[in-house]
């Protein structure tokens, strides 16, 4: 079964496959279809859909029906995650499962309401306070804004972490095929810590507290082992026309969909060009990235200042500065035309 | 001699750290007695299994380490939105929000009173001990004019830190709640009255009927700086003067339960059936079309780029749409993006589009100079061409605007336009698929259906006589 839908519509679509309870939102542009679409159809499969009246109690209503067992998430722009960090910081605390969809617009402050990917480090790096990591994935087309929101919630139960689905005002807005899912997803097992309202789940404790310090020590010793166990396992990227290439472009998200038609246009011009493209943000995906990269020349194509960029140094031991950087910022998309013309100048 | 258990509490606090049997609350503090009312209450009813308490940020933090039933903890004023969503969630559960006056009055005053007014199933409990106890006594909403605080040292002033804010009241104007009240534990006549609204507000949640409120005048000595008898008579002779005791609201005999759920079709039932497409697969020979669509907002300009994407779906094509959106798409003008294609889409937007369609001036103005050489742009004729279009790109015009009133719908100018991109075959699809699109389009109103298909083939004769010539 196929359906033309907004990547905004494919993320409810997913939620409900992969057995979502509940979807707590508050509207904003370009975001505003997930709620929409989530009050159209979670009440039509029985689950509860609630518009929340602010972003912070969104994310907190997202905490309780997490403890209490239940699949729930929420959606959002860059304006209401920021509201949204304290909410993931109590999630990543008190190891609650969580799926938290941002559809990135252009900021800071207001901005407006046009693409950009200026939000990468509050999504990956962490807004809130203490040592955590949400799990990052990054979809690239309409097809994986379900799948990946499907994904999002077998992570977030399998580590009780929250789990973050970051994509832009062209991915949520765009409409493409969506393949539907073949089945739902299995239900996962919460009752050994979530507290169910029953005698079996009565003496399990929610809560992020602990006043002791060498309590608190070891439980951010324990969440850093998780991190790491994440890291080994979840990495997960694509490549496109990589075998042969000399110049690699890397890029998430709608970046990745115009590097993808500049390594078209590349190699039609003769530059043996291909793609990384990482659909995980956290962990990101360091094995594949070194050896796609390794003896190539590298460009980071982005929608930010260079965020991405950052973080593929980090990855690579280098300076930022010496990657070239091909971007856009303000709700301006980066061109096809614009990244061949960095890459043939270079 | 035996210490008779506290009926409902662990007979050991272990989740303080040590297996004791002293709380954490200073001698004289409200908060233990008021715990045991809850706890005896929930004890008797036999409620315990399936109550949840949210805990809250303050004094009652830790509440887990007493309260024997099960316990979620939250960020500080969030506790209402928790309660929210797990009554929600878990219908069949006893939700119970336990919340200090910052936690509640101040930073989760807008939850709470959200809460309120959508009538969730929670008992609060509101401790009002007029402060900041746990962050070491300063200013709540509820600090008395006069009372000097760690943040109101000269004394809390009407001008500077305003009234103390009385929740009840507040709460009283909402339609909601199904039982509101306060009642105060600083002596024994009045304990008795705190555990009947205490009982009152769980026998609600039981029934399942609604929002009770039940707030609790409470001493705190130490941050009052009095002994626990002073800080008790405190409560009595300065508290009750600005917050009254009393119910302010009981519907509980009149509150219709709570409906429960009926059955559902699962997702797959839901999303499932409907006609069989197949996915598309990689065509690389099909190349791409990337088709540019602008006008006025209203002139079905988003509609018309959505049939070609659906008719590329239905030809198992790959295909994307894009449209403007947000302040610019309610400003007037409208335009869409669709990319046709063979294999995966990379950029679903058209910056060079090989087809633009033209519904007004300023979509001819903005986008006729991006067409790449051997495109095509399809202008109604009412669009004035200031400037000549590209070398290399040809125009067709037609008075789609004329054509479609004429044939009897005016706002049919889409269908018309589609009707001559069919003809010209710019699209790569065919007919048939673009018919079938148009169809579904107008599922929702299907004697549409014949009407578009007429002017389609009408407007279709149309630009075979004047084109094709």
């Amino acid at each position: 079964m196929t359906k033309f839908v907004k990547g905004n519509e494919a993320v409810v679509v997913g939620a409900l496959y992969a057995g979502a309870d509940a979807f707590f939102g508050y509207p904003i542009t370009p975001a505003s279809e997930v709620a929409q679409m989530a009050a159209l159809y979670f009440p039509s499969v029985g689950k509860e859909f609630l518009q929340a009246e602010c972003e912070t109690s969104s994310i907190n209503m997202v905490y309780g029906a997490a403890s209490v067992g239940k699949l729930a998430m929420t959606a959002t722009s860059g304006p209401g995650m920021s509201l949204m960090q304290e909410g993931i910081s109590y999630l990543a605390g008190a190891e609650l499962p969580g799926v938290i969809v941002t559809v990135q617009r252009a900021g800071p402050g207001l901005g407006n309401v046009y693409p950009e990917q200026g939000d990468y480090n509050q999504a990956v790096k962490g807004g809130g306070h203490g040592n955590y990591h949400c799990i990052v994935l990054a979809p690239g087309n309409v097809q994986e804004m379900c799948d990946l929101t499907i994904k999002a919630f077998e992570l977030a139960f399998k580590y009780r972490n929250p789990v973050i689905v970051i994509a832009d005002a062209v991915l949520g807005q765009m409409m493409e095929t969506l393949k539907l899912p073949e089945r739902e997803s299995p239900r996962p097992e919460t009752a050994s810590w979530a507290v169910e309202g029953d005698a079996k789940t009565r003496g399990n404790l929610i809560t992020s507290i602990f006043l002791n310090a060498p309590q608190q020590e070891e439980h951010n010793v324990h969440l850093q082992a998780k991190y790491r166990k994440i890291e080994a396992a979840e990495q997960m990227a694509e490549c496109y026309r990589a075998d042969d290439a000399d110049i690699i472009l890397a890029a998430y998200g709608t970046s990745s969909r115009i590097s993808r038609s500049a390594v078209d246009a590349l190699r039609e011009k003769g530059v043996k060009a291909g793609m990384f493209r990482p659909k995980s943000l956290y962990p990101f995906p360091v094995e594949s990235f070194r050896k796609t990269v390794e003896g190539r020349k590298l460009f980071v194509v982005e929608m930010s200042s260079g965020q991405f960029r950052d973080d593929c140094a980090l990855h690579l031991g280098r300076l930022p500065e010496t990657i070239p950087l091909v971007n856009r910022m303000g709700g301006i998309l980066v061109t096809v035309e614009q990244v061949v013309d960095a890459v043939l100048r270079a | 001699m035996a210490i008779i258990k506290a009926k409902g509490f662990y007979d050991t606090f272990d989740r303080s750290g040590t297996p004791t049997r002293d709380t954490h609350y200073c001698p004289g503090c409200g908060h233990g007695i008021i715990h045991k009312l809850l706890c005896e209450a929930m004890d008797e009813m036999g409620i315990r299994d399936n109550t949840i308490i949210v805990n809250p940020i303050g004094c009652a933090v830790f509440g887990y380490y007493y309260w024997d039933v099960g316990n979620v903890g939250a960020a500080h004023g969030r506790a209402q939105s928790l309660a929210t969503a797990i009554n929600r969630t878990r219908p069949d559960s006893i939700v119970i929000s336990y919340q200090g006056d910052g936690d509640l009055a101040a930073i989760g005053f807008n939850a709470t009173f959200q809460a309120a007014n959508r009538g969730e199933h929670v008992a609060t409990f509101f401790v009002n001990n007029s402060t900041y106890g746990m962050t070491g006594g300063q200013m709540a909403p509820t600090t008395l004019l006069g009372q000097k605080t760690k943040t109101s040292p000269f004394g809390r002033s009407a001008e500077h830190e305003g009234y103390p804010l009385c929740v009840c009241e507040a709460l009283n104007q909402l339609k909601a709640p199904v039982y509101i009240a306060r009642v105060s534990v600083a002596d024994t006549k009045r304990i008795l009255q705190a555990k009947k609204a205490i009982r009152k507000a769980l026998e609600i949640q039981v029934e399942k009927k609604g929002f009770a409120f039940v707030e609790i005048l409470s001493p705190c000595p130490t941050n009052l700086g009095l002994d626990p008898l002073k800080a008790a008579q405190w409560e009595i002779e300065q508290s009750e003067q600005i917050f009254p005791l009393g119910t302010f609201r009981d519907n509980s005999a009149e509150a219709e339960p709570r409906k429960p759920a009926e059955p559902k079709p699962t997702p797959s039932e839901f999303f499932g059936g409907g006609t069989e497409v197949k996915a598309p697969e990689p065509d690389p020979a099909f190349g791409s079309k990337h088709i540019k669509i602008a006008g006025f907002g209203g002139q079905g300009i988003l509609s018309l780029g959505l049939a070609i994407a659906e008719a590329a779906r239905y030809s198992s094509r790959y295909s994307s749409w894009f449209p403007s959106y947000g302040p610019e798409q309610r400003g007037g003008s409208s335009s869409c993006n669709v990319v046709v294609s063979g294999t995966p889409i990379g950029s679903p937007d058209a910056p060079q589009p090989d087809v633009l369609v033209c519904m007004n001036r300023p979509s001819y103005d903005r986008f006729a100079k991006t067409v790449r050489k051997g495109g095509i742009i399809l202008c109604d004729a009412t669009v004035e061409m200031t400037e000549a279009a590209p070398e290399g790109v040809k125009v067709y015009t037609m008075p789609s605007l004329k054509l479609a009133t004429e044939f009897g719908v005016p706002k049919a100018t889409n269908t018309v336009m589609l009707a001559a991109l069919a003809h010209l075959g710019v699209t790569g699809l065919a007919t048939e698929r673009l018919l079938d699109a148009l169809d579904d389009s107008f599922k929702k109103k299907p004697k549409l259906i014949p009407v578009n298909r007429e002017i389609f083939q009408k407007a279709y004769a149309w630009c075979e006589a004047n084109w094709n010539a």
